[in-house]
């Protein structure tokens, strides 16, 4: 594709430019297609009764809309023996992801300070070993933590799920802002140094105010990732702090009964509601922070 | 003692995080090995075994499924990502008028988890009820898509949907890099009569090294995490035909309770990683060195 | 304002009465979830709070179970085991010899369970000799449910062995119906692979292959021609099986798409929740050959600390095996009542004739543990062998293949 000439060269016809311009926001579109099609066969769904999705066709729109699957999935669907919707847990996945994230986001920043401009010899190697961590299977960590979890007294708490997720995300925090930092010349700390300032100064007052871009990339990246997380939330919850994934994996996952898909799929929405917001809203300052530096390498 | 304290202030600083990383991941991937040298079943035992559990693991059909899976979605996952990524980057750098809501439209499948989108595209890839059943009812009876059924086929509607999930966030790590390119030079090769296919193959792209690295580190952590994915849209199977080490490892160690077979294959994992990410970290830290 | 008054002092009474003993308290981790499940589980729940007692909901759902298992494992190693958890099968044993499970023989004791259990069924129930579980339900997992209307359309009768059965799904297949409505899960080949088997093998041939694990069993000719069956039956089902939902199977059997479909009974409450009549509309039968596979949920008790959880244990225990509640839930759920003294005037035609094959069984030694759902065996050489099963249905595995696999699965997995 990237023998397609965009942006002509002088010899080439005008109608020519228009067709391209043309292929282009045809390709763009289908592609387009391709990325909503789930998203749109879920709210579709959510918003037909269950007679019509039985006897419809998958991608049609619905007949007659009713948000009677939302109210269910929101307040009403059974999770077990209690019929409260996901509303409860959606409170939970709150009480969890915010201090997670802010945490996280927290300590990565000053690790990542410390790594890309206080280098102490083995800093690097500090550094590869944290980085390191970003990629070991959680699958693997299950047992080992819940043993930790309970000696530390917090195992089934939310607390407790707020240490698990700034532990396994501290790795890549520290990474975006590492990257982030080491691309701010190193005569800024001299200098600062120079002046009197000391370590918590100068990152108080010269790298957090440099810092809104990649703020922005690692929050988002980090409450992807909590929000979305259930292996965690359903090894380290026990009732009354499950998460919503938890929730949502109990009313999706029946093993006896009527599968009523369109509170399935509305509960999902609901449950996806808040990281698509964060996408929504805040996708323009993602590609701009990553843009500003995390990608360098 | 304040200057000790100001000397040493960034060591603390890290301290607590590096102990934390210490002993959540390394002394974990310590505590794997070790019950991977036990008969551990139900719950982990200490006591060593010997290389047993790593006998059993080789001696099973459905760990060489699951391992050589992980290759053919690996490597597919991974390489159709970062092209489509950089297609889609090149294609929305192109002075678009409506950039903004096609980005978020590429991006937001990262924000969705697969339990939620699951079901979804376990619909829509049935060959009863979705694409198959859909474009047969446009009338192409003879139109077959039915790999999610198929056991030969069925790994590549993991990597679709992988593709699916990813190739936003990829696009977004590409995008950022072309925006970054240093403007001058490419408008210099434009006056020079250089046409913009080779402004991009000989310019940019070998200018964005470190974002194709940066990238591939994001994917295959991505690749070898896989888990949700396989759970929520074909459990496995048919048969067992797309299970990946890491559902390998978690229906030995919950399902089955075979915990010892688990943390083998646990470790064959951690190997396959260390073997990616090392060289990794070294040209990194090398480069950042100088 | 004076009720109001009378009822806020009402209240802190009641708060003070209660804090002085102690008042049962039980965390039940389950993973009934759906519908007939959930409202069955409340029915427990309501008489657990009748009694005093206050009950945490718990509910784990997915894989059958399997993201309950890891929430209990994460669980007992943080040293902050649930109350009582769902747990069936040798499961209950293996947690026994972890020793993490209550006893809770004082109850079954002062109720009299060893009278009105089946011996196999409390067999289950038995840690070394004390109880350690407690049950709540018998499924019977060798079902075949058909369609009453397409049968005799068709002018088929319920088949009595696998030839008649094979004959029928020609003829069903040749008339445009699909024969046998299956989901494309690995338990939902393993549990139709056990039917067959219990046909082929018979009784004895069945537990010395699925319980005993006996090698010449398992590789005798006799289970070549049970994957033989099954390579036949691979052909009756629709090709888009794989990954179907058990219940999306049985509604294709209601609405006349399908003909039979070969699973436990909990099948049966997706065809009474649609109005269906047993008998009328759908027909019940046990799957060619003789013997009874159960499936028993139960509830196992953790050690726990507190007398309040202790008590909720005691109490849990008392209530789920009394009659009101296996009566009572057992309608909810298909399945018919563990213990045998319960009247079951209000039950339908295919649990009448469950209980009294059960009876039978019981007898004659033909009462058999369910391998596929996790009674016969522990869980490493029942996955060995599902796996094996699953890999042979779906691909072109040769049945000798198969049969010199399972062999090495099962040796494998020891």
């Amino acid at each position: 594709m990237a023998d397609t000439s965009f942006v002509p060269a002088a010899s080439q016809s005008r109608k020519g430019k228009l067709a391209l311009r043309w292929l282009l926001y045809i390709l763009l579109g289908l592609f387009a297609l391709f990325y909503l099609m789930p998203l749109f066969v879920m709210i579709t769904t959510s918003l037909k009764s269950l007679d019509e999705i039985r006897t419809g066709d998958l991608i049609a729109l619905p007949r007659e809309v009713t948000f009677d699957a939302w109210r269910t999935a929101w307040s009403g669907a059974c999770t077990g023996i209690q019929c409260e919707g996901v509303r409860p847990f959606f409170w939970n996945s709150i009480l969890i992801a915010i201090p997670a994230v802010a945490i996280s986001t927290l300590l990565g920043a000053m690790n990542g300070y410390v790594v890309a401009q206080w280098r102490f010899r083995g800093a690097n190697i500090i550094f590869s070993l944290m980085l390191f961590g970003c990629f070991i299977p959680f699958q693997v960590v299950l047992l080992p933590m819940a043993r930790i979890l309970g000696m530390m007294g917090i195992a089934g708490t939310i607390p407790g799920l707020i240490f698990v997720h700034v532990i396994y995300g501290l790795g890549f925090t520290t990474l975006f802002f590492r990257n982030y930092y080491v691309s701010i010349p190193a005569e800024l700390t001299k200098a600062a140094k120079v002046d009197g300032a000391g370590f918590f100064r100068i990152f108080w007052s010269i790298f957090l105010p440099l810092s809104l871009p990649i703020i922005v990339v690692t929050v988002i990246w980090q409450f992807t990732q909590i929000w979305n997380d259930f292996l965690f939330g359903v090894s380290f919850s026990q009732a009354g702090t499950q998460p919503v994934t938890v929730a949502l994996n109990n009313i999706v996952n029946s093993t006896t009964g009527v599968k009523e898909y369109n509170v399935d799929m509305a509960a999902a929405i609901i449950a996806a509601l808040p990281t698509l917001f964060v996408y929504v809203v805040a996708g323009k300052y993602f590609v701009r922070g990553l843009t500003a530096g995390s990608v360098k390498g | 003692m304040t200057k000790w304290l100001e000397e040493n202030t960034p060591k603390l600083v890290l301290a607590p995080s590096f102990v934390a990383i210490l002993v959540f991941v390394y002394g974990f991937i310590a505590w794997t090995a070790w019950v991977s040298l036990t008969r551990s079943r139900l719950l982990p035992k200490y006591e060593i075994k010997g290389f047993i559990q790593y006998e059993r693991l080789f001696d099973s059909p459905r760990w060489d499924t699951a391992f050589s899976n992980l290759f053919v979605f690996g490597f597919l996952f991974i390489a159709i990502a970062m092209i489509l990524g950089l297609v889609l980057a090149i294609l929305l750098d192109q002075n678009i008028r409506t950039e903004g809501a096609i980005r978020t439209i590429y991006l937001y499948p990262m924000a969705l988890s697969m339990i939620v989108t699951g079901t979804a595209w376990k619909w829509i890839l049935n060959p009863g009820l979705g694409l198959e059943a859909l474009v047969r009812g446009w009338g192409f009876p003879d139109f077959t898509f039915d790999w999610l059924v198929n056991p030969d086929m069925a790994i590549y509607t993991i990597v679709i949907a992988a593709i699916w999930q990813s190739s936003g966030f990829v696009m977004a790590l590409f995008l950022a890099g072309l925006r970054s390119v240093d403007q001058e030079i490419i408008k210099a090769a434009q006056v020079d009569g250089i046409p913009t296919w080779r402004v991009y193959t000989a310019i940019i792209i070998p200018s964005m090294a470190p974002i194709f690295l940066s990238a591939f580190i994001v994917l295959s952590h991505l690749a070898i995490k896989s888990f949700d994915l396989v759970i929520a849209l074909t459990g496995g199977g048919p048969g067992y035909a797309t299970d990946l080490p890491a559902t390998y490892m978690y229906a030995m160690a919950f399902s089955r309770g075979d915990i010892g077979q688990a943390a083998s294959s646990a470790m064959i994992m951690m190997m396959v990683v260390f073997a990616i990410v090392v060289p990794y970290l070294y040209s990194e830290l090398r480069s950042k060195n100088g | 304002m004076k009720s109001y008054l009378m009822g806020a002092i009402s209240g802190i009474a009641v708060v003070a009465a209660t804090a002085a003993i102690a008042e049962p308290q039980a965390e039940v981790l389950h993973y009934w979830t759906s519908g007939g499940e959930a409202k069955s589980v409340a029915v427990l729940q309501e008489e657990f709070a009748a009694n005093g007692g206050t009950w945490t909901d718990m509910p784990v759902a997915g894989g059958g179970g399997d993201a309950a298992m890891t929430a209990l494992r994460a669980r007992v190693l943080s040293g902050n085991a649930p109350t009582a958890v769902q747990l069936k099968g040798p499961a209950i044993q293996e947690w026994y010899e972890e020793g993490v499970l209550a006893d809770i023989s004082a109850v079954a004791e002062a109720n009299g369970w060893a009278d009105v259990l089946p011996d196999s069924i409390a067999g289950h129930m038995k840690c070394e000799g004390t109880w350690c579980a407690a049950p709540v339900n018998v499924h019977r997992v060798d079902w075949i449910w058909a369609n009453a209307e397409v049968l005799k359309s068709n002018g088929i009768a319920m088949p009595t062995s696998w030839d008649e059965f094979n004959a029928a799904a020609t003829k069903l297949q040749a008339a445009g119906i699909i024969p046998l409505a299956h989901g494309g899960q690995a338990w939902q080949d393993a549990t139709v692979f056990e039917a067959v088997a219990l046909g082929i093998l018979g009784p004895d041939g069945f537990r010395k292959a699925f319980v005993d694990l006996d090698e010449a069993t398992l590789t005798s000719d006799a289970m070549v021609a049970v994957f033989d069956q099954m390579r036949t039956m691979r052909g009756f089902v629709d090709p888009n099986f794989s990954g179907r939902d058990w219940n999306l199977a049985t509604a294709m059997v209601m609405n006349g798409e399908a003909a039979f479909q070969i699973m436990g009974d909990w099948a049966k409450g997706e065809f009474m929740a649609a109005g269906k009549v047993p008998g009328k509309d759908f027909l019940c039968a046990s799957t060619p050959g003789d013997g009874f596979l159960y499936n028993v949920d139960s509830f196992a008790m953790f050690d726990v600390d507190g007398d309040d959880k202790k008590a909720g244990q005691a109490l849990l225990a008392k209530l789920v095996v009394g009659k009101n509640f296996q009566k009572v839930f057992n309608l909810n759920k298909g399945s018919i009542p563990a213990r045998t003294d319960v009247p079951l005037d209000e039950f339908d035609s295919c649990a009448l004739l469950s209980a009294s094959d059960m009876a039978a069984s019981s007898d004659n030694g033909s009462l058999l543990p369910s391998y596929a759902h996790g009674m016969a065996l522990r869980g490493a050489q029942a996955g060995a062998i599902t796996d094996v099963v699953t890999a042979h249905f779906n691909s072109d595995m040769s049945s000798a293949d198969a049969v010199k696999q399972l062999a090495q699965a099962v040796a494998n997995s020891m």
